[in-house]
């Protein structure tokens, strides 16, 4: 019993983790239809930001943070949408699939040839306790993820189904043109979840970055494991790619342990096929009809 | 229809020419005349990275020093390093573009896999190699140009086998061991050496190189219940895996081998690394004379406290002075020939710190250490009389 409840809670605090980045993969297309395959290297660099900061400007930890997070949400936001996102969505989702899928590479040679190749220490926020539940042990470091991942669903969720804003972000990613005849601010909106996207992955970043270290390959394995939890939950539901990320985490722990650790690997893929004949629209999905 | 031939032409002549400046510039610089050309192929990135950085380092400290007090014979040694990106098919190619500029010796590479795959390369060209690569079978096929800067994974593992069930009264074990030929090797080397002396393995974990996350190969070696496990990883898994034990409250004894215990997975993993004990074949704590100076000297060139490659990479550019000087050439086959059977020690080169003796198949024999990490400092707590060969 201790057992499998220390993999139920070990696999949740790894889902939390794929929860909060495939919620960034949510949103991009919730409000704006794009899917960004350098979400992975998103979550990479803003921790190598903040080791800049430390490390080569002195800055003390906190400030670091501020300064590394700032500097990340300008690149990995306004900047991103600017230079990649406006001149590739008008030829269509493909080529913008294929413009990120570059830049998931440019991000992780850049930060290989200007930071450093080899893997490097990052202090936690949280220290490095652990408290017992249930009879299992967790980290404190661990359970903050799960909480701050979920109180982030949580919000996002409200602020896209209960504000003005939100409603109006999730028109744009409907129809632009009839939001734009409504008087939303299609641009405006946008950019907001770019920014909102831009926010989670760094949150991630620091969040995630004590547990797996900082290094330029961070984004390779974590950017497929919250692509598929998306899609899982349900691309177009917040909620839903957090729930997505939790069944990654705990499917993964279980079938390492009970079935195969062979083919743990397979674990994502195989319960995405799943999802995908039989609830095509994720867990948490909803049905979207679009004029093509 | 001429002009668009003449434009092919020259769009060939251009690509051609683009082709051509690639090939030599991946080459690297060719050494000029009056040098000895010890070029150094090493994993500058991807999993292997911390390995390839500190073996370069070491083996660049000690070309510098040995240039600044006249070179060899008189020469001073040029080099060059070639990046494998820790991947066999990339090491083998790079292992083909210097054998082009005439090196005396080659050093590197260091994952296992690497090794395997540009050995024949530099056997076929009859240029000595020296390998910090751990796997048994490096050594076995009897290539007369593969030289070892470090024991064998059929060294140590007896010792750690030993070590659990003396030490720990280990009789039940996990392994977790990283899938690629470096832990491919060494699995089978413990797993030999545990069966021969009826040690029980419970639980057979093999993990990604690449894998960041460590819940679920944990949480098998918990489900298990050993008496101990035995982790065999690069660097950088090393460290998240005592980073995620140590969250998951994880209370099993953990026991490894230099590469756990090493220098940059203590940093990396900070207090999640105390306690941890394993056999050391390389450490700068290592109780013997000029260590400290050398530890002292690369930390303050550097940044960072050297681990077992840095010091391997050290010792093998003054294994290579000795040898060229010895001989009093700089012919790679008499490199070879000489360097079989032979024993250094470090009364005749200070720098090489432990008495060393080369078998006539390139193994290395010397003495070994066993460490504990206390503080997040390495702590010898026995030494090993010479193993090896």
């Amino acid at each position: 019993m201790d057992s499998a409840m220390q993999l139920l809670l070990s696999g949740l605090a790894s889902g939390a983790i794929y929860g909060l980045v495939a919620m960034g993969f949510s949103l991009m297309w919730q409000t704006s239809q794009t899917i960004n395959f350098a979400q992975g290297e998103f979550v990479m660099m803003p921790a190598f930001l903040v080791l800049a900061f430390m490390n080569f400007a002195g800055l003390q930890f906190g400030l670091s943070i501020m300064a590394g997070g700032v500097v990340a949400v300008l690149i990995l936001g306004p900047i991103f949408k600017k230079l990649i996102v406006d001149p590739m969505l008008k030829y269509g989702t493909l080529p913008l699939v294929v413009a990120t899928l570059a830049l998931s590479i440019f991000l992780r040679e850049a930060v290989r040839n200007f930071y450093s190749a080899q893997d490097e220490p990052f202090p936690s926020l949280f220290g490095s306790g652990v408290i017992k539940v249930f009879g299992a042990d967790i980290s404190i470091q661990s359970l903050s993820v799960f909480i701050i991942a979920g109180a982030c669903a949580l919000a996002l969720d409200m602020f896209l189904n209960k504000t003005r804003t939100g409603r109006a972000m999730q028109a744009t990613a409907q129809n632009r043109a009839v939001a734009r005849i409504l008087g939303v601010p299609v641009e405006r909106m946008v950019l907001y979840a770019f920014c909102i996207n831009a926010i989670l992955v760094t949150l991630a970043s620091v969040l995630i970055t004590p547990i797996y270290l900082a290094s330029f390959t961070n984004g390779e394995q974590l950017g497929l494991a919250a692509f598929s939890a998306a899609i899982i939950g349900g691309f177009n539901q917040v909620r839903g790619a957090l729930l997505g990320g939790v069944i990654l985490g705990v499917a993964d722990n279980f079938c390492a342990t009970y079935v195969s650790a062979d083919y743990r690997d397979a674990v994502p893929l195989l319960l995405m096929v799943v999802v995908i004949l039989f609830r095509p629209e994720g867990l948490l999905g909803r049905r979207e009809e679009r004029t093509v | 229809m001429k002009q668009q031939s003449v434009l092919r032409k020259k769009l060939m002549l251009g690509l051609s020419a683009f082709c051509i400046a690639g090939m030599v510039m991946n080459a690297g610089p060719a050494h000029a005349s009056g040098t000895v050309f010890i070029p150094q192929i090493l994993e500058l990135s991807g999993p292997g990275a911390i390995s390839g950085t500190n073996f370069h380092d070491g083996a660049s400290m000690a070309i510098q020093e040995i240039n600044a007090a006249g070179g060899i014979l008189g020469e001073q040694i040029s080099t060059t390093v070639l990046d494998t990106q820790s991947d066999p098919s990339v090491a083998r190619a790079q292992m083909q573009s210097v054998l082009d500029n005439n090196p005396y010796v080659i050093l590197g590479p260091i994952f296992t896999g690497s090794c395997q795959s540009t050995m024949p390369i530099a056997q076929q060209a009859q240029i000595p190699q020296m390998i910090g690569g751990l796997g048994a079978n490096l050594t076995e096929e009897g290539d007369q140009y593969v030289f070892r800067t470090s024991l064998s994974q059929a060294d140590e593992m007896p010792e750690i086998i030993d070590y659990l069930a003396n030490k720990l009264h280990a009789k039940k074990i996990s392994i977790i061991w990283v899938n690629n030929d470096f832990g491919k090797g060494g699995r089978d080397a413990f797993d030999a050496a545990a069966k021969k002396r009826g040690l029980q393995v419970v639980a057979d974990i093999p993990v990604e190189q690449n894998l960041q996350d460590y819940s679920a190969p944990l949480a098998q070696v918990t489900e298990a219940k050993p008496d101990a496990v035995f982790v065999y990883l690069n660097e950088g898994g090393s460290a998240r895996l005592l980073i995620k034990a140590g969250h998951d409250g994880n209370k099993i004894p953990i026991v490894g081998d230099t590469t756990l215990l090493g220098a940059k997975v203590v940093q990396l993993a900070g207090s999640a690394a105390n306690n941890i004990k394993g056999f050391v074949d390389l450490s700068v704590d290592m109780p013997v004379p000029g260590i400290k100076k050398f530890d002292t000297d690369f930390t303050k060139k550097y940044g960072y406290t050297p681990d077992e490659n840095a010091i391997k990479g050290y010792t093998a550019v003054y294994t290579i002075r000795y040898v060229a000087t010895k001989v009093g050439n700089f012919n790679s086959q008499d490199f070879a020939k000489a360097l079989h059977g032979m024993t250094i020690t470090p009364a005749e080169v200070p720098q090489i710190f432990l008495s060393s003796t080369w078998s006539d198949k390139g193994g290395l024999a010397r003495p070994g250490f066993f460490a504990q990490i206390d503080n997040g400092k390495q702590n010898i707590i026995a030494t090993l009389p010479k193993l090896g060969n």
